[in-house]
């Protein structure tokens, strides 16, 4: 062969083997962009069948695997600098809150807050940790059946019971009647029937929030409903919640129905204000939501002062200290995210804490509900741009000042309690009683602390430090210090101007912290 | 006079018919991922994309649906500068669909661009420069001087929900 025959062969060959190149990367890109469509257009497999008595979310996870990884990463343990614990001294559990607010077992002594009260934990634990806390010994029976409406995925027994019992009512009717039977039942009693019922007992699993035909969200918890409906049926403007408002406009012959009246992105907080709520519980009353005249903190202090319970006024505990009948405030987070300016701007709680988040070409809600800090450009920078460290500072300059504010809340009440204590030394037990009920300088100070601590309370167990709601939940500390200061003013008054000794005080923290 | 007969080369055919299968898989590819209609201003071209349903949805409900498209606001509106605009926008687009992580929020996720989406600089001022083209008129007295400069205050730091940022 002549050398430019070989040359030439080479330099075709070499063209050749270029154009292959050339034309496998053009296939790649096609391929690619053929995934991608793809991606796009198939979400789901459904590869089993679920329904309304399906509360393992195990079995809902063989067709929604991803948002199943996210509800199973709730057990990850997760802190920021003021919500959660990461695993405490103990080893097996969180840290308690008193330790970071001794002040919080003054204000609940008598009551079993006092002795166990923990830094919360993800959505996983939300039953065993009903199991471990010393406030629900199994020997002790202190809790009611109701605290399972929350704790445990606990539909099919409410229908079970509320069948055996109504047969032919309305579902909603039957639900109620399972709800009321299991709220005369012991908290344990209650757990070994829902084991039997279900198999294992769970926490909050997908069946709660999510139609098993559709999808689409629902709310299940007769507790919601019949509060919700109760809040419609109040005068209490809710301009957050339009549906509301729609139907209030309307003929109302029908009660409002969150799942037929509800929006969608109202539906987004009311599955989730299924739980998070202020509520009361325990024993001799069925499980309840107090919005009768409202979501402030006034007007379900005004629906609690106006029940009568045995023929008292209704009350959580008496203080072991003072002798006074004071309430009890659980997570009031759906009531308090309620008078800040997110709710009214139409952001809904899954907005924040299960924003949409990107896998491949699908758009998926984050099934780890956890806190926004946590994910903040997800959470935050869809509506507001500026950068995640700067988003982060904005927050933390919100939750120092409410921190500020709640420990010097918490200090006042102290100071309170140590001065209604020392006037009750005065008395004997039973002059006591009466003269808080008939004596009208005692009567104030016992009204003055029940109301001092119900508002510390709310702001205390809610779990945002001062984000939902944060110019609302100063004003309610103010009141609180407000009262607290009044109440020890006037017991220090009758004590003809001694002041009781106070126990060694608690640095104010300053607003600017590291 | 006789006929000259024109002679094959093998190896001109065999190139010919290489360079044609590329030419023609590299049409298909191109048609098939839409690249006609990228040269149109139809929004739902913009939104073949499926990352970008929630601008064409809120853009739908929103106050300029009716008098605004993607490019009447996002392309300079001029020969040549719309095309070289939608050539170079395009080509990040091709990065960023192809090469962006599919799990862009675990932590150290390869990022071609940001999400939730950012606009670049660029095109920031190419929006600006839109806005004032139908609006100039009633704003002149007020920004002379200062929106039509770089890194001026945009009128959608105000103005943001115009487009497509409708509240549900």
């Amino acid at each position: 062969m002549e050398k430019s025959q070989r040359a030439s062969i080479a330099a075709y060959l070499l063209v050749g083997f270029l154009t292959a190149i050339a034309t496998a990367v053009v296939a790649a890109l096609l391929v690619n962009i053929f995934q991608r469509k793809q991606e796009a257009m198939n979400p789901f497999l459904k590869l089993v069948e679920v329904g309304d008595d399906d509360v393992d979310a195990k079995k809902w996870g063989v067709n929604w695997p991803r948002e199943y990884d996210g509800y199973q990463r709730t057990a990850e343990p997760t802190n920021t600098k003021y919500g959660g614990g990461l695993i405490g001294p103990e080893g097996t559990v969180t840290p308690e809150k008193a330790s970071r607010d001794p002040w919080l077992t003054r204000i609940f002594a008598g009551y079993l807050f006092a002795v166990d009260y923990r830094e919360r934990r993800g959505h996983a634990f939300m039953l065993q940790d009903q199991e471990l806390t010393k406030r629900n010994v199994p020997g002790e029976a202190q809790q009611s059946g109701n605290c399972l409406h929350c704790h445990a995925s606990i539909m099919p027994l409410y229908r079970k019971l509320g069948t055996e019992s109504l047969p032919g009512a309305a579902p909603a009717a039957q639900v109620q009647r399972g709800l009321e039977r299991v709220g005369e039942m012991g908290y344990w009693e209650a757990h070994k029937l829902l084991e039997q019922t279900t198999g294992t007992v769970h926490p909050v699993s997908c069946v709660d929030c999510h139609s098993p035909k559709t999808m689409e969200l629902r709310v299940t918890r007769p507790g919601f409903i019949t509060g919700i409906q109760k809040l419609a049926a109040s005068d209490a403007p809710v301009p957050h919640l339009p549906s509301i408002e729609r139907w209030r406009r309307g003929k109302r012959t029908v009660a409002y129905d969150p799942n037929v009246d509800g929006t969608r992105q109202e539906m987004r907080s009311y599955v989730c204000g299924q739980c998070h709520v202020e509520y009361y519980c325990g024993k001799g009353l069925t499980l309840l939501f107090p919005w009768d005249k409202g979501l402030k903190v006034e007007q379900i202090e005004a629906t609690y002062d106006g029940m009568r319970v045995h023929g008292e006024r209704f009350k959580d505990w008496t203080h072991a200290e003072t002798g006074v009948d004071v309430l009890k405030a659980q997570h009031p987070e759906f009531e308090l995210w309620s008078q800040g300016i997110h709710a009214r701007s139409g952001v809904a709680c899954a907005d924040c804490h299960m924003p949409y988040k990107r896998e491949g070409a699908m758009k998926v809600s984050e099934h780890w509900v956890r806190s926004p800090l946590l994910e903040i450009n997800r959470s935050c920078e869809t509506c507001h741009p500026y950068g995640e460290q700067e988003i982060k500072a904005r927050v933390e300059a919100i939750q120092d000042r409410h921190f500020a504010l709640l420990t010097r809340a918490g200090q006042a009440a102290v100071a309170m309690l140590d001065a209604l204590a020392t006037v009750r030394k005065r008395y004997n037990d039973a002059a006591w009683r009466v003269a808080l009920e008939k004596d009208p300088k005692i009567h104030e100070l016992g009204e003055l602390q029940r109301a001092a601590q119900w508002r510390l309370d709310f702001i205390a167990a809610e779990n945002s430090m001062g984000f939902h709601a944060p110019q609302e939940m100063a004003r309610i500390l103010a009141e609180s210090i407000d009262m607290s200061r009044q109440a020890q003013v006037k017991a220090v008054a009758l004590l003809g101007g001694q002041i009781p000794a106070p126990l060694p005080g608690e640095p104010i923290p300053a607003t600017t912290r590291p | 006079m006789g006929m000259r007969t024109w002679r094959w080369s093998r190896s001109w055919l065999a190139i010919s018919v290489l360079a044609g299968g590329l030419a023609g898989i590299g049409a298909f590819t191109f048609s098939y991922a839409g690249g006609p209609a990228y040269l149109g201003n139809d929004p739902a071209t913009c939104a073949s994309c499926h990352i970008m349903n929630d601008e064409l949805d809120s853009w739908r409900k929103g106050p300029h649906h009716a008098v605004a498209t993607c490019n009447d606001c996002h392309v300079p509106p001029h020969f040549p500068q719309k095309y070289i605009a939608k050539a170079r926008n395009g080509y990040h687009h091709s990065m960023g669909f192809t090469f962006q992580s599919p799990t862009p929020d675990e932590p150290g996720a390869r990022r071609v661009f940001a999400e939730p989406i950012r606009i670049k600089d660029t095109n920031s001022q190419i929006l600006q420069d839109n806005c004032l083209r139908c609006h100039g008129d009633f704003v002149h007295n007020i920004v002379r001087g200062s929106t039509w400069a770089d890194h001026a205050i945009r009128c959608v730091e105000c103005h943001r929900a115009v487009g497509h940022g409708a509240r549900r």
